[in-house]
């Protein structure tokens, strides 16, 4: 009997992970949708590819902790928890966004839930998220902050002050790299002095390091739970990468001429979501019935946000001088 | 209580922080075990401990950057720079993150931290460590810059900085931490946002802050030798101006010098001649008198920075020249 309900739980949980995924997957593809009819502007940035890795390692945290990301940041809001309804009325510019239409696609935040951004310089954000783990020690919360991070990041300043900043003062922090393979346009290996070998980055610091599957939400949340589990007790900064791909472009505005179709199509049999929706067949775990309604009410939350993003009001023009002091 | 100098004031206001709010950390380069590079930190650490009084790595923006963090996650940390000039290399902190995060957030995050740092020229530290760079932050939406030249300014406007939501820059003049002056006895504040009149004239307004003060106040002296009465007011904030102040003086007077030790182009002065010509035109009896430093890098030299920021002759020559008097 104990040994069933653990089994449902855990189904359940498993389910919860595949229904995230795809959930992401499915705001992404439409938000590009959304971009090429004019809906949305400035830069989007898609995440399609690499839901395992904000999924995962997100689904593995307490109310109480911090989350910090870079500008691919859609799905991390998504799985902090962010309605769609708003995140996707961000994106449109909308008064009912997130941040009342002023953050746009690269600006997410949510306060309440402790996600804080959404920052769009490269590395910029690692600092915040070592403050934020400053107070969360400081307060005795016994909360952690987890940063993701590009790729890119590892080549800025920045990466390597907080790095070691983190290890100085034994911060509760987890880096959780999401290695894309291309910085923008440009191929890891051609921009890092050691080729694009991000596995022991956090070495030098005497940061402890892990390489995980990006693909594989499972092997993401137990690498990113052993961390932050490590972290929570006052061991200390933890670093993991995360071998991944973005399945589009770096933003809507590129044409990806810089990578192959041929290397898009390897990854793309990576699917990180056929990849555990077949596992969990595979092993009984559900049906393709049930599979099916889990991506068809996720359809259905994602056309509902875009229809509340479309009817929702344009920011008032007062609006333009509010929010820049207390 | 006794006149006391700035260094004191400010001592005795990161003393008083930390004694009445555990929330209240401070962090910079060598504030701790060094005493801080002006001594303004010097004993907190023995005191207070080295949780909440924490040396930082040579990282300007991430531990500026940790300070913002920490703003955000409910603490109340004064970030303490070595020197302005050093600020540099966290303008992407200050800007992007710090002055921006409330707006971006539609109004969802505050952070309530207060930068500190020695700022300015005059001891012969040459280029990389002698320049104003508050005019530009004060530029910035998002943030508020505050710039003491008395000891009780200097407390009431930390005091005001450490209740504000949002980021405040103070800037401390390396020509002033000696600068003695009577600081009451009561709790007081000094808002943001509000300029002083340090003495009050008829014929000649001048607007001035930080060091610019003292030179601003010889000015003043020598002008009421030759009979010209000169109005003198300490902007004390850059961020928000008080405009209002200098405008109604501006229009009793009708004349005006603007005397800052900022490089003249880009300085905070051309914003105000700008916004008395806006405000003020009609009251003008000649143009807006302008003084700043020259605009070259700062020089070594003892003779050579001396010739580079203004004194008094050189700003009474120039209200001589455009009003006559």
């Amino acid at each position: 009997m104990q040994a069933e309900a653990i089994d449902i739980s855990f189904k359940t949980e498993l389910l919860s992970l595949y229904q995230q995924m795809y959930l992401i997957r499915e705001f992404e593809e439409r938000s590009g949708e959304m971009y090429t009819r004019g809906h949305i502007r400035g830069f989007l940035h898609l995440y399609s590819g690499q839901e395992a890795i904000a999924v995962g390692a997100i689904s593995t945290l307490e109310d109480r902790d911090y989350v910090v990301t870079h500008y691919r940041d859609h799905g991390h809001a998504l799985a902090r928890g962010m309605d769609p309804k708003h995140a996707m009325a961000e994106l449109f510019g909308k008064a009912t966004g997130s941040s009342k239409g002023k953050g746009g696609s690269m600006h997410l935040f949510q306060a309440s839930r402790n996600f804080y951004g959404g920052h769009a310089i490269v590395a910029g954000h690692l600092p915040l998220a070592a403050g934020l783990a400053l107070a969360a020690r400081y307060k005795n919360t016994g909360g952690v902050a987890l940063v993701f991070l590009g790729d890119g990041s590892v080549n800025e300043g920045e990466f390597h002050e907080t790095m070691n900043l983190a290890a100085v003062w034994n911060l509760p922090l987890v880096f959780l790299l999401e290695n894309n393979l291309y910085g923008m346009g440009t191929a890891v290996g051609r921009a890092h002095a050691r080729g694009g070998d991000f596995d022991m980055a956090g070495a030098p610091y005497g940061i402890a390091c892990a390489v995980v599957d990006g693909m594989d939400v499972l092997a993401v949340r137990e690498v990113a739970r052993a961390a932050i589990e490590k972290t929570r007790a006052g061991n200390g900064p933890a670093y993991i990468e995360a071998k991944t791909f973005r399945f589009r472009g770096h933003s809507l505005a590129d044409p990806v001429n810089y990578r192959s179709h041929e290397e898009e199509m390897e990854w793309r049999k990576k699917d990180p979501i056929s990849l555990l929706g077949d596992r969990l067949l595979q092993q009984d775990l559900t049906t393709e019935l049930e599979l099916l309604e889990i991506r068809e009410t996720q359809d259905d939350v994602v056309r509902e946000a875009i229809r509340f993003a479309e009817e929702s009001p344009e920011p008032t023009e007062d609006e333009l001088f509010t929010d820049i002091y207390a | 209580m006794p006149e006391i100098n700035i260094r004191d004031a400010l001592q005795m206001g990161h003393h008083e922080a930390l004694e009445n709010d555990p929330d209240v950390l401070i962090m910079g380069e060598d504030i701790g075990a060094y005493g801080g590079a002006y001594s303004v930190t010097a004993g907190l650490l023995d005191e207070f401990g080295p949780e909440r009084v924490r040396d930082t790595p040579i990282s300007e923006a991430a531990f500026v950057g940790a300070g913002i963090g920490a703003a955000v996650g409910g603490l109340k940390p004064i970030v303490e720079y070595m020197n302005l000039n050093f600020a540099l290399l966290a303008f992407d902190q200050m800007i992007n993150i710090g002055a921006s995060l409330r707006y971006m957030s539609g109004g969802q995050v505050s952070v309530p931290i207060v930068y500190r740092a020695p700022t300015g020229g005059g001891i012969q530290l040459a280029a990389t460590h002698s320049r104003s760079y508050e005019n530009w932050l004060a530029a910035i939406p998002g943030m508020k810059v505050v710039a003491p030249s008395t000891p009780a300014d200097a407390l009431g406007l930390l005091r005001s900085s450490l209740l504000d939501p949002d980021p405040v820059l103070m800037v401390e003049h390396v020509l002033m931490y000696q600068q003695k002056g009577f600081v009451p006895d009561e709790h007081f504040i000094v808002p943001i946002g509000l300029a002083d009149i340090k003495r009050p004239g008829s014929d000649l307004t001048i607007v001035s802050y930080h060091h610019a003060m003292v030179t601003a106040m010889e000015v003043a002296d020598k002008l009421a030798a030759r009979d010209v009465s000169a109005e003198v007011i300490d902007l004390r904030t850059l961020r928000p101006l008080d405009m209002p102040t200098v405008i109604t003086s501006v229009k009793k007077t009708n004349r005006v010098l603007l005397l800052e030790e900022n490089l003249k182009t880009g300085g905070i002065m051309g914003e105000i001649a700008a916004q008395i010509q806006e405000n003020a035109f009609d009251f003008l009896d000649g143009p807006v008198v302008r003084v700043g430093a020259e605009d070259v890098p700062h020089p070594y030299n003892r003779g050579l920075e001396q010739s580079m920021i203004p004194s008094a002759d050189k700003a009474i020559a120039a209200v001589s020249a455009a009003y006559g008097i």
